[in-house]
């Protein structure tokens, strides 16, 4: 039980950094709270499955979703949040209120059942080591997940579009007084934050499978990633997400009861004395 | 006569319903320096961020080399060539001092050869050259006055903006700065200097504009202020007028 507990919670601990990787980017740089961050997560299941329903292959039905996202968050971005001018109880209401919107769209078109996504091709057997049996796809998850944060620390360390990024985080009127484009930036980080969390709605699949109020389930956790992590942190994202994917799964089979209170009241608890987060920094 | 590198003509703008310029009237010669001085509060950096697009007059206009900027956002007119040292430095902390330079390099229009680069600017501050891997916020403060100085030419402007450069400073620093102030002018830069110390600004400066209050009281030059025997400092309160124009 322990060792299928433990893949189970590095797996999610994965799929919540894909998650919460984008929607701290997203906070950190335009301090939007972005609360369709997790309808992104479920909008981007549901697509997926349906390229892959029309013949597609899994990874190109993939490619496709984050894609197809990327193009929703900018759309998003540049008609419906950009104009709000960075008023954040604003920013809240719409953001809450589109994802009620999308949660409808999605129960209208793929209707209430879950949706089963099938495992890709070559990753549905086990994989022995130590007498002990690895589900593929799982390990493609985490593999993934490990990868892409390489690439996104990559991006964001060692690119001068990751500079420019993070000195609109640091001081964005100066950013832009130096002439960075910031509104441009905003939406490549919306983009990116929105294909993230799609991609991770469609690997998510063969895992949990789709179905309505996933996107109400993944939000809140994160959220607490990111309060935990710190905010604008990849690191802070990556090992929140393993925290979280952690409490979640075993305080969930050892202490079904107090679920939530395990999983809260680290938040809770870092919110008082840390504020800023584990890897995030005070501004 | 030079071209005006830049022009304020009947400049308002607020916060909110607090009117902060009243009507602000100057100009800056290509090639000269303009030291505006003014109290704490009298509207100098009002006058640099609404020159950068920070903040949008109401009524008036801003042009550099004849063209109207005054509408602009802060990225187009840092393309114009405008470059601002704001006061307080405000250098990406979290970048590095490479980064800060990078980050606001461009390519210029057409062919032309930019002149300052990322080379240029490390042989003008060699301090910072054996500091481009540090972070901006490890740097002291002389250290972060030149970064702020190196990334605003690394734009190549053609107008420099200096707000309070010697603010907070050891004095070898500020003289330091000064002497870079010195050189630009001399390879024939725009600037407007930005300072509460009269001293300072009046001796390198070729025009003085005193603001109180958001209202231009004086706009001469720096040799009719000599020859007027003209009180700066009563519009300052910080030197006497002796020390002002000594």
């Amino acid at each position: 039980m322990w060792f299928i507990l433990t893949i189970n919670s590095v797996t999610l601990g994965g799929l919540l950094f894909l998650l919460s990787a984008g929607f701290s980017l997203i906070f950190g740089l335009m301090r939007i709270p972005n609360l369709t961050h997790g309808s992104f997560f479920m909008l981007g299941g549901y697509l997926g499955v349906t390229l892959i329903r029309f013949g597609l292959n899994f990874w190109i039905a993939a490619i496709l979703t984050a894609l197809i996202m990327a193009a929703i968050g900018v759309t998003v971005e540049r008609l419906l949040l950009r104009p709000l001018g960075g008023n954040a109880m604003q920013q809240v209401l719409l953001t809450l209120g589109l994802s009620f919107i999308i949660a409808d769209l999605s129960l209208m078109i793929w209707t209430g059942d879950p949706v089963r996504v099938p495992t890709p091709p070559g990753l549905e057997g086990t994989a022995s080591l130590f007498a002990l049996q690895f589900p593929l796809y799982r390990l493609a998850v985490v593999g993934i997940a490990v990868i892409i944060a390489v690439g996104l620390w990559l991006m964001i360390e060692r690119t001068r579009l990751g500079a420019m990024i993070r000195a609109g985080v640091d001081d964005a009127p100066m950013a832009r007084v130096v002439g960075i484009r910031v509104s441009a930036l905003f939406s490549v980080v919306f983009a990116l934050g929105a294909a993230l969390a799609g991609f991770a709605g469609l690997m998510a699949g063969p895992y949990l499978s789709i179905y309505p109020g996933l996107d109400s389930e993944m939000l809140p956790l994160a959220l607490i990633v990111v309060i935990l992590g710190g905010t604008n942190s990849l690191l802070g994202a990556l090992v929140g997400s393993f925290i979280i994917g952690f409490l979640f799964n075993f305080g969930q089979v050892l202490f079904p009861n107090l679920a939530y209170v395990i999983l809260f009241l680290p938040m809770l608890v870092i919110l008082m004395f840390r504020p800023q987060g584990l890897f995030g920094r005070l501004t | 006569m030079p071209a005006d590198a830049l022009r304020f003509s009947g400049v308002d703008v607020y916060y909110g319903e607090s009117h902060a310029l009243h009507g602000v009237s100057f100009s800056v010669g290509e090639g000269r320096v303009l030291g505006l001085l003014g109290r704490n509060g009298a509207g100098k950096t009002t006058c640099m961020n609404t020159t950068v697009g920070l903040l949008q007059p109401r009524r008036g206009d801003i042009a550099l080399f004849g063209e109207s900027i005054s509408r602009l956002g802060p990225e187009a007119i840092s393309r114009k060539g405008i470059g601002l040292v704001p006061q307080g430095r405000r250098v990406f902390k979290r970048l590095t001092v490479r980064e800060n330079l990078v980050v606001a390099s461009r390519r210029l229009p057409g062919r032309q050869a930019p002149k300052w680069t990322l080379d240029t600017v490390l042989d003008e501050f060699p301090r910072l050259r054996e500091r481009t891997s540090h972070y901006a916020g490890n740097l002291s403060g002389g250290e972060q006055q030149m970064l702020a100085i190196g990334r605003a030419l690394i734009s190549n402007p053609r107008v420099l903006l200096m707000d309070e450069p010697s603010e907070g400073l050891a004095p070898q620093i500020v003289a330091g700065v000064f002497a870079t102030i010195a050189k630009l002018k001399s390879q024939g830069l725009s600037i407007v200097l930005v300072e509460q110390n009269p001293k300072l600004v009046i001796d390198i400066a070729d025009d003085i504009v005193v603001l109180n209050s958001g209202s231009v009281v004086i706009a001469e030059t720096t040799r009719s202020i000599h020859e007027k025997n003209i009180d700066v400092s009563r519009y300052l309160g910080v030197v006497s007028a002796e020390d002002a124009v000594s």
